[in-house]
């Protein structure tokens, strides 16, 4: 949450590979601190493949190799000695489906907090309930904190898994589709719960989203990606992902550069 | 992929691009020309269609039927032979026997001696029973059961010696057992020997209880009046005692008596002894290691050919015939590393039979970990665990109800095997409990084939009643782990 660069992280012709198809290629973003930046672009374009490289969960698929560089306070993530359970614990990420652990609410939010070595009772207490405080669902979990988090709504499970996540105080929150498996009250408090968390409580988050509508009610920046195609010789087609315009949301949406952008959020294609 | 989505309202004009939801046009023919059947021939079809399907149907029912007829068959011919009429004739009676003690060993002439079970009396008072009735023998007796020497020494060897271990007078230390008394054997039997066994002692030399005829339950059911006349013939003739008694083998005494020459107190206490600790040290020993390879093979290597050849090579162990492993066993556990295991002990056959099982245990417990959703394993990453925090305190949780199942099919499979462990060199004729890891064993199979192989209908009989153990014992080792495996699947969902 300390300012030490300009930006909270900054993408330098980062290339993502699944084997031997390229799947993004050369994104330049420089991600402001304590902002919301959506990520937007039709299916496939590779925004989840861009955010998960950005704490290194690419790292758990054998297959995803990713070139470039992430900038992240002065140090390059792909560089040597960097271990990326460090990377991930301060930035964090939150999955497009809820993905509690089978195990009670407090266990959930405790997770963390316990692999840091915290192991005080009351400690873990103390950081559960601010926690669920900081995730709007303190009021309507505090009875029952025994409770399976699998037990919850699928909104109060993504609100748990937010709780979760920031748990252990991470610099960047990652969040993929946050709200798309969610009804539209869920989707509300969530976008709620994520102005908070960057105007109250300092944090930086990063959004992928299909909804445009919330791509410009919460964010301060939106980065609009899309596909680009290539003929290879057997008649089959290469694609692969670029990042088209990256601007303050209100004049990407407004006056964009790109008449590719400008089809996208005209709803021609996506 | 922009034109083809602002295609997705039909267009009149063209309607051969019409796809996807969108109205068919009347005047397309959709088979392209190709004539379907018109609609009688089509009913005439379907009623052929209607009857393959339900002649598979009866097939399948029909099969249904032989798996349980042969299921019914084989659980009639064990209860069978498992209770029936018995003839059984005594030397002496019990009774006379407890009257005996009540009288001349506790002074109490008010009890009635058909209300005192003789398993009930102290280990002096049958001491002083076998002294009534076979004082001639009590020297034999004590050399059977407390002797260390070998047998040709025994009555020349002071006490000191031959009895080491046994507690006896130390003035008589270094007398012959011939120097002691009739009182003074009696003492060293009613101290050194179990009462249990004891009480088969007197059971077998005292009472002498003997099965003269036994029959199955159908016979016992259906043909009384031969029975009866077996009886009379029998107490007519040379075994005026002989009488007839419902007999259930499977009884509180089948439980707790170890395994005897007589049938008619042959119990399985050794085989059941030695049945739990063998299964309770190969679970110990392959649980851990099964879980623990499936555990590398499946999140930390690599999948490359070496790991795919190995993985294979572990599910075609599974189903190597039993009895390879009992000559492997053999030659590492019981001779190689004799040193540790002392040769046919219990340990060897956990051993062998950890091997065994360690197979399915691995593929089962792999399976289970692959069942795990990726979403568990991300979330775990996601908050920064490392691997093993990850496995430990995510996968494993969600992967065992799915790990305990496969232990449950590794001891189901490993508490009937009965070749590997005659290969080992099992004991056929064990009455001296195990007593740990290192003493020699018997288990429930090996004793029912022992059993079954010998000839008389009395020792069938037994076999029946030791295969009802050993099912029950299953069942109720399926049920808890069943039981285990719901209560963690209800720690895991809400
Ligand atoms: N694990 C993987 N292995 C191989 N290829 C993958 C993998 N994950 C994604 N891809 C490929 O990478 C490209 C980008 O995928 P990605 O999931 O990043 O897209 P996305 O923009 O998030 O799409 P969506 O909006 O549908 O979530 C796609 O062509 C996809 O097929
Ligand atoms: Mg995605």
């Amino acid at each position: 949450m300390t300012q030490n660069g300009a930006y909270a992280i900054e993408l330098k012709d980062v290339s993502v590979y699944y084997g031997d198809n390229l799947a993004v290629d050369k994104v330049n973003l420089k991600i402001q601190n304590q902002k919301i930046t959506a990520f937007i672009g039709p299916s496939g374009c590779g925004k989840s493949t861009v955010l998960r490289a950005l704490n290194r969960m690419n790292d758990l698929i054998s297959s995803a190799r990713v070139e470039g560089e992430v900038i992240f306070r002065e140090q390059n993530l792909y560089g040597p000695n960097i271990d990326p359970v460090e990377v991930r614990r301060r930035i964090g990420m939150v999955f497009q489906k809820p993905n509690p652990f089978p195990k009670s609410i407090f266990d959930n939010v405790a997770y963390g907090p316990r692999l840091l070595g915290i192991r005080n009772r009351h400690d873990l207490s103390d950081i559960v309930e601010s926690s669920l405080k900081g995730a709007y669902l303190w009021d309507e979990v505090r009875q029952d904190l025994k409770k399976s988090g699998l037990a919850l709504s699928g909104g109060q499970q993504q609100r748990l898994c937010i709780a979760r996540t920031i748990a252990v105080e991470p610099e960047i929150i990652l969040m993929d589709e946050p709200a798309s498996a969610l009804d539209p009250i869920s989707t509300q408090a969530i976008e709620e719960l994520m102005k908070d968390l960057v105007q109250n409580q300092k944090f930086t988050i990063i959004i992928v989203t299909h909804n445009m509508q919330q791509a410009q009610r919460v964010s301060d920046y939106t980065a609009f990606y899309s596909i680009r195609k290539a003929e290879e010789t057997e008649g089959k087609e290469r694609r692969w992902g670029v990042l088209v315009e990256f601007e303050p949301t209100r004049q990407l949406f407004e006056s964009p550069k790109s008449e590719e952008t400008e089809r996208y959020i005209g709803g021609e294609f996506g | 992929m922009n034109t083809d989505n602002t295609q997705n309202t039909p267009n009149p004009e063209n309607p051969e691009q019409a796809e996807d939801g969108a109205p068919r046009v009347e005047n397309v023919n959709p088979t392209g020309g190709v004539a379907l059947p018109d609609l009688e021939s089509f009913r005439k079809r379907l009623v052929n269609r209607q009857r393959r399907g339900s002649i598979w149907a009866r097939f399948m029912s029909l099969s249904l039927v032989v798996a349980i007829v042969a299921l019914l068959a084989l659980a009639y011919n064990i209860v069978d032979a498992a209770f029936g009429y018995v003839l059984t004739e005594n030397v002496i009676e019990p009774t006379e026997v407890v009257e005996f003690v009540l009288t001349d060993v506790r002074n109490d002439t008010t009890t009635d001696p058909a209300t005192v079970d003789l398993a009930t009396l102290g280990a002096s008072e049958l001491a002083a029973v076998l002294r009534e009735y076979q004082e001639p023998r009590l020297r034999v007796y004590i050399r059977d059961f407390l002797s260390v020497v070998p047998d040709d020494e025994f009555t020349q060897a002071p006490i000191r010696e031959s009895l080491a271990g046994s507690s006896f007078r130390g003035q008589f230390a270094d007398l012959t057992i011939n120097d002691l008394d009739a009182a003074e054997w009696t003492l060293i039997l009613g101290n050194n020997i179990p009462q249990d066994r004891l009480v088969g002692l007197v059971r077998t030399e005292v009472i002498g209880e003997r099965i003269l005829e036994t029959w199955s339950l159908t016979e016992s059911v259906t043909g009384f009046a031969e029975i009866d006349e077996a009886r009379v013939a029998a107490v007519e003739g040379q075994n005026p005692n002989a009488r007839l008694e419902f007999r259930s083998w499977l009884n509180i005494n089948f439980l707790i008596s170890p395994m005897s020459t007589n049938p008619a107190i042959a119990g399985i206490r050794t085989a059941l002894l030695g049945t739990l600790w063998v299964m309770i040290i190969t679970v110990g020993f392959s649980f851990p290691l099964g879980v623990g390879a499936a555990l590398y093979l499946q999140e930390y290597a690599d999948d490359n050919w070496l790991t795919r050849v190995i993985s294979t090579n572990i599910r075609n162990l599974a189903g190597v015939p039993s009895i390879i492993y009992g000559l492997l066993g053999l030659s590492v556990f019981v001779i190689a590393l004799e040193g540790i295991t002392t040769g046919r002990s219990i340990l060897s056959a956990s051993l062998t039979l950890g091997l065994l099982i360690l197979p399915v245990m691995i593929v089962n417990s792999q399976e289970a970990l692959r069942a795990v959703p990726p979403s568990v394993r991300e979330g775990s990453y996601g908050l920064g665990a490392t691997r093993w925090q990850t496995i430990w305190r995510s996968v494993l949780p969600a992967a065992m109800p799915g790990i305990l199942t496969g232990t449950i099919l590794g001891m189901s499979r490993a508490i009937g095997e009965t070749a590997p462990l005659l290969a080992l060199g099992a004991s056929t004729f064990l009455v001296v409990d195990p007593s740990g890891p290192f003493s020699r064993f018997t288990v429930l199979p090996i004793q029912i084939y022992q059993w079954t192989s010998r000839p008389s209908d009395q020792w069938r009989s037994l076999a029946s009643a030791a295969i009802i153990v050993l099912i029950i014992l299953l069942l109720s080792l399926n049920a808890a782990a069943i039981y285990m495996r719901q209560r963690f699947r209800r720690k895991l969902q809400p």
